[in-house]
């Protein structure tokens, strides 16, 4: 199930909270891979990333009564999501303090792409091997944690701008340049690896 | 005035998501007729872009949907809704 009207959202709310306490599964599935991801990235641990993101589905479940529509659902469990990982990074004692990413904003830094003269296109077909989404997985998480958030919801989980920015209580200009500091970093680390995926011109034709 | 590559890089990401005015894509559109290293910079942006959207790169652990309902339905079945 998934919800592209919101007020289907919001009447599947009210019935949840009328006590047909049933069609919460429906309510949060179309939105379990963004809050898996988004720990993920920010706890880099796998259990404690699905443990995190069970604990945010209840949360989510808990305070549904709160939520008055007026950002996404799925904005509004991001940011539930978010604050779950924040809470264990506190705990652990490794939350990066918000002036480091002030900084990493402000800085000017080298966001020069790879320099190619030409550039074959590798198509999606190819992810069904395994080393080719393996590699982006990696060239992912090795993005600085600001960019790599921004990526995760704007390219991977689809969001738009204004969403992102509300999910993680940045700025939608600040979106705009991390997404395209993040694009750029990506593109620089993966170029020259993912040359090799390239079908080989004349073996195979694809598209038209 | 032509714009340099420099240029067309700082707007790759925008351009991408077609979000630049009329006037930058014109300049740009005429930039990548003639600059096959921005048409490839662009290109292999573009290409990354559109590969990490697919669902085969970020899978869910195998189970993970499973025991996440499992442990949403303990939950449901001790709650007593709050009421608004």
């Amino acid at each position: 199930m998934t919800f592209e009207r919101p007020e289907l959202e919001m009447e599947c709310i009210q019935r949840i909270l009328a006590g047909e306490k049933h069609l919460f599964h429906g309510l949060i599935q179309p939105c379990e891979h963004s809050i898996y991801f988004l720990l993920l990235s920010m706890l880099h641990n796998e259990a404690e990333a699905e443990d995190a993101a069970q604990e945010t589905a209840i949360k989510v479940y808990r305070n549904l009564h709160l939520f008055r529509g007026e950002s996404k659902f799925r904005t509004w469990v991001l940011s539930i999501a978010r604050n779950e990982g924040l809470g264990r990074l506190r705990k652990a004692g490794s939350l990066r303090e918000d002036s480091l990413e002030a900084m990493a904003e402000d800085q000017e830094g080298d966001f020069t792409p790879a320099i190619l003269t030409s550039w074959r296109e590798i198509p999606s077909e190819t992810l069904e091997k395994k080393e080719l989404a393996h590699l982006l997985r990696e060239a992912i998480q090795a993005l600085p944690e600001i960019y790599r958030n921004v990526v995760l919801l704007r390219d991977i989980e689809e969001m738009d701008g204004r969403e992102t920015a509300a999910a993680l209580g940045i700025s939608e200009a600040a979106v705009k340049v991390r997404l395209h500091r993040a694009r750029l970093m990506l593109q620089r680390e993966l170029a020259g690896k993912l040359k090799g995926f390239a079908p080989r011109r004349g073996l195979f034709r694809w598209g038209a | 005035m032509r714009i340099d590559c420099k240029h067309v890089w700082e707007h790759i990401s925008s351009y991408i998501d077609g979000d630049v005015d009329a006037s930058l894509r014109a300049e740009i559109d005429r930039h990548l007729e003639t600059c096959e290293i921005c048409s490839a910079v662009l290109d292999s942006t573009r290409n990354v872009v559109v590969l990490m959207a697919d669902d085969r790169v970020f899978e869910l652990p195998t189970g993970f949907s499973e025991r996440l309902h499992a442990r949403l339905d303990q939950e449901l079945e001790l709650d007593d809704l709050p009421r608004t």
